[in-house]
């Protein structure tokens, strides 16, 4: 057992979370709360190198499972609470020597600085953080991460325009940090649309031609398909209600009709989004796309006054919303009407962009979903069930009780032969296998 | 694969589990009504003894106008809470950041702007004794609700709602029952497969079932995949005082109602 210090500056909006490990023959890899990014020995737990990314005391930390790419670690911060100025950075595996970092909120001079205010040091503090591990392609040479939002999240005076590259996802060429392309998802965020999304990956049969593409359930509402090869928009649906765009344009932009305001203003889907960081899944057997789905979510935003200040939240007035962000202690009971919130499993075919089926819950949902080769799909949620459904028809075939709540994604592997369905629910982990 | 087919083995899931996929918490953002209830609570048990119910016994603060003097910004109103201010006789308080923070959002729930009841303002001259024999007399009340551990089930206990409610929230809901019926409070008229009828208030609900304290307080779970229909029922079970109690009685009834403070037993 390995248990890193931990020092008590850390700042954490949400939680000590930690997403995961990474590992590289015999080594793993941890990002640590206080934002240490470090290399133990698999086989005796002994620390390797230890190298500190950035500051804990000003809300830098490090939440994601690490990305390995060749010969070298792939990590981002935490922290767009906090006023920090997000960053993709990589790290030689032997030795912890960074080789390059990518800023996700750009500098004077860089390219998508003009997307921030001249007059001030506003992108000091532009967020972009990095909260979930990116998806790479071998073929392309290119790995795709999903940025945060700007800071501050609620009152976006202090920075008028786009805001790149937050809210956005950014393909990046591995060996050199290089921006191949970006695509912004919720340019000038207002309502904590993160894109804290797992990029899906799939090579799709669009209109004629074999396409590499990307699906990307977001936050904000919408799911899209884009090109990985270049960026290039190809589709963008609601996949909830959502009230604060008319659609998206061709050349990608959400058509903006709502903005937070001093009064209020209730928007759809509510903050915590139409979907967050939990996996949805594509199955090339049936060509559909699985995505876990908080439903007609609302949220009022309100414009509150906002001050950096090291180490302090930089946020603005925090928004309410029907459906708490977490379901725990006293939240465990739901007795909300539909009105104020339910959970789905959607399945989408991106080809067309029509709904296959729905699977309705009661409360929302923040477990992954799981498709297997057996045309099955798995699944949880917060009340305590775990599930398999029939991937083509969303008819629910087997339900088991795990006694928590389920906010992680179902995994499978096989062991001599034998395969396995695990699932973390609550604070136990429970494995399921066909009986011999 | 046929799936009656699982087994499950259960592991304790301990600090060595490595587990890719969990992410126990995620981005905790934003307040809930529950939130602004408990913040509400903890207001009055913490707070309204110095700064008054209605947040304005301090001179020179007014803590539900949404506006301070020491600082505007939520983060900067948590941590006064938290830290207190030196020099003067405001504490400092142990609370976390979120449990601050919904102190924070009850106070801006009753800001002006918010569109919510003010808590300020006249709360006219009455008698919390003449309310609690009203109450527990010829209003009725009691034939309904708990209080202190005391009376029926069927409806919500008020053992605290002068903990969470405003007195002219309260006055409203006695005029007009059907006007704000929270969620927690709402009924639901199920019909199952054999015809008969269940109606309500919910306890909890999820996917595959409900569970209802029905009109004998018998607790009922009934399955989703029993039922033939179910609906929230958005009208409420009580009726209106409009025109049954002089404004008086109201006022008196209203009093004892935002005495009543007490944790629910
Ligand atoms: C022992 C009495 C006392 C208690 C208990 C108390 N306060 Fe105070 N509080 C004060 C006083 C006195 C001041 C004014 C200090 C000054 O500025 O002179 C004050 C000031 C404040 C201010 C600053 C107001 C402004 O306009 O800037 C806030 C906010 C506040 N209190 C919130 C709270 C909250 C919330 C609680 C409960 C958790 C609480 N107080 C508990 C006495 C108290
Ligand atoms: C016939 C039963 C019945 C009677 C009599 C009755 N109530 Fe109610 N009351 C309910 C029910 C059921 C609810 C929950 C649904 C709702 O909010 O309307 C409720 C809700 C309330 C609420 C709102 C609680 C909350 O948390 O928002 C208050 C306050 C209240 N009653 C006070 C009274 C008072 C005071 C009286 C007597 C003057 C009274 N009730 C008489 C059934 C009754």
């Amino acid at each position: 057992m390995y248990s890193p210090p931990f020092s008590p500056l850390a700042r954490v909006c949400c939680g000590r979370v930690n997403r995961g490990l990474a590992i590289l023959g015999d080594t793993l890899f941890m990002g640590t709360i206080d934002g240490h990014l470090i290399a133990i020995d698999a086989k005796n737990g002994k620390p390797i190198w230890d190298v500190a990314l950035s500051k804990p005391e000003l809300g830098y930390s490090l939440t994601m499972a690490p990305l390995i790419v060749k010969d070298k670690v792939i990590m981002g911060p935490a922290g767009g609470e906090y006023g920090i100025r997000g960053f993709i950075a990589a790290f030689d595996a032997k030795t912890g020597r960074e080789a390059w970092r990518f800023n996700t909120v750009p500098a004077p001079g860089d390219p998508g600085h003009e997307t921030w205010p001249a007059s001030s040091n506003a992108w000091e503090h532009g967020g972009g953080s990095i909260w979930v591990t990116g998806s790479y392609d071998p073929e392309l040479n290119l790995m795709y991460f999903g940025t945060g939002n700007p800071g501050p999240d609620w009152n976006a005076d202090p920075r008028p325009g786009d805001n790149l590259y937050t809210d956005s996802v950014v393909a990046l060429n591995p060996d050199t940090g290089r921006l191949a392309w970006h695509y912004q998802f919720t340019p000038h965020d207002e309502f904590d649309y993160d894109s804290t999304q797992v990029p899906v990956l799939a090579d799709l049969a669009w209109q004629g031609r074999t396409r590499k593409v990307m699906l990307w359930a977001n936050r904000n509402g919408f799911w899209y398909v884009l090109d990985r090869s270049n960026g290039q928009f190809l589709q963008g649906k609601p996949f909830v209600r959502v009230n604060w765009a008319e659609g998206i344009d061709e050349k990608g932009k959400p058509k903006r009709v709502l903005n937070a305001s001093p009064e209020g203003t209730l928007v759809y889907p509510n903050n915590q989004g139409a979907t967050n960081w939990y996996s949805p899944s594509y199955s090339p057997r049936t060509g559909l796309f699985y995505i876990p789905s908080w439903m007609d979510t609302y949220s009022t935003y309100t414009k509150g006054p906002v001050e950096y200040k090291e180490g302090n939240q930089y946020v603005g007035r925090f928004p309410t919303m029907t459906v708490p962000a977490l379901r725990t202690g006293p939240g465990a009971i739901n007795t909300r009407t539909p009105q104020e919130g339910w959970g789905a499993i959607q399945a989408f075919d991106p080809k067309t962009a029509e709904l296959k089926w729905q699977f309705k819950m009661t409360d929302v949902t923040d477990s992954g979903v799981l498709t297997t080769a057996s045309d099955l799909v798995f699944a949880g949620g917060r009340e305590g069930h775990f599930f398999a459904l029939d991937a083509r028809t969303g008819a629910q075939l087997w339900t088991g009780s795990v006694g928590g709540q389920v906010s992680a994604g179902p995994m499978s592997y096989a062991v001599a032969g034998r395969q396995y369905v695990a699932i973390a629910a609550g604070s136990a982990l429970f494995v399921y296998a066909l009986r011999q | 694969m046929t799936m009656r087919r699982l087994t499950t083995c259960s592991l304790l899931y301990g600090a060595s589990v490595l587990l890719a996929a969990s992410a126990v918490l995620a981005q905790e953002h934003g307040y809930t009504p529950a939130d602004i209830e408990n913040g509400s609570r903890l207001y009055q048990s913490s707070c309204a003894g110095c700064h008054g119910p209605t947040g304005d016994m301090v001179p020179g603060i007014d803590l539900m106008r949404g506006q301070f003097r020491r600082g505007s910004t939520d983060t900067e109103i948590i941590r006064i809470i938290q830290t207190g201010i030196p020099g003067t006789t405001m504490p400092p308080s142990s609370f976390s950041d979120t449990q601050a923070g919904t102190i924070v959002a009850y106070l801006r729930s009753l800001a002006p702007a918010s569109g919510r009841a003010g808590a300020g303002g006249d709360v006219p001259r009455s008698d919390i004794v003449k309310g609690k024999a009203l109450f527990d007399g010829k209003a009725d009340c009691a034939a309904c609700h708990r209080v202190n551990g005391n009376g029926p089930r069927v409806a919500p206990d008020l053992s605290d709602i002068g903990a969470i409610r405003q007195a002219k929230e309260l006055h409203e809901k006695l005029l007009d029952p059907n006007a704000l019926v929270r969620p927690g409070n709402l009924f639901l008229e199920a019909v199952t497969k054999n015809g008969e009828t269940i109606t309500g208030r919910v306890l909890n609900q999820d996917t595959f079932s409900i569970q209802l304290l029905d009109s004998h307080e018998r607790l009922r779970s009934l399955s989703r995949s029993a039922l033939r229909d179910y609906r929230f029922v958005k009208s409420s079970p009580m009726p209106s005082y409009r025109d049954k109690l002089s404004a008086e009685e109201m006022n008196d009834l209203v009093a004892y109602l935002v005495s009543l403070k007490g944790l629910r037993p």
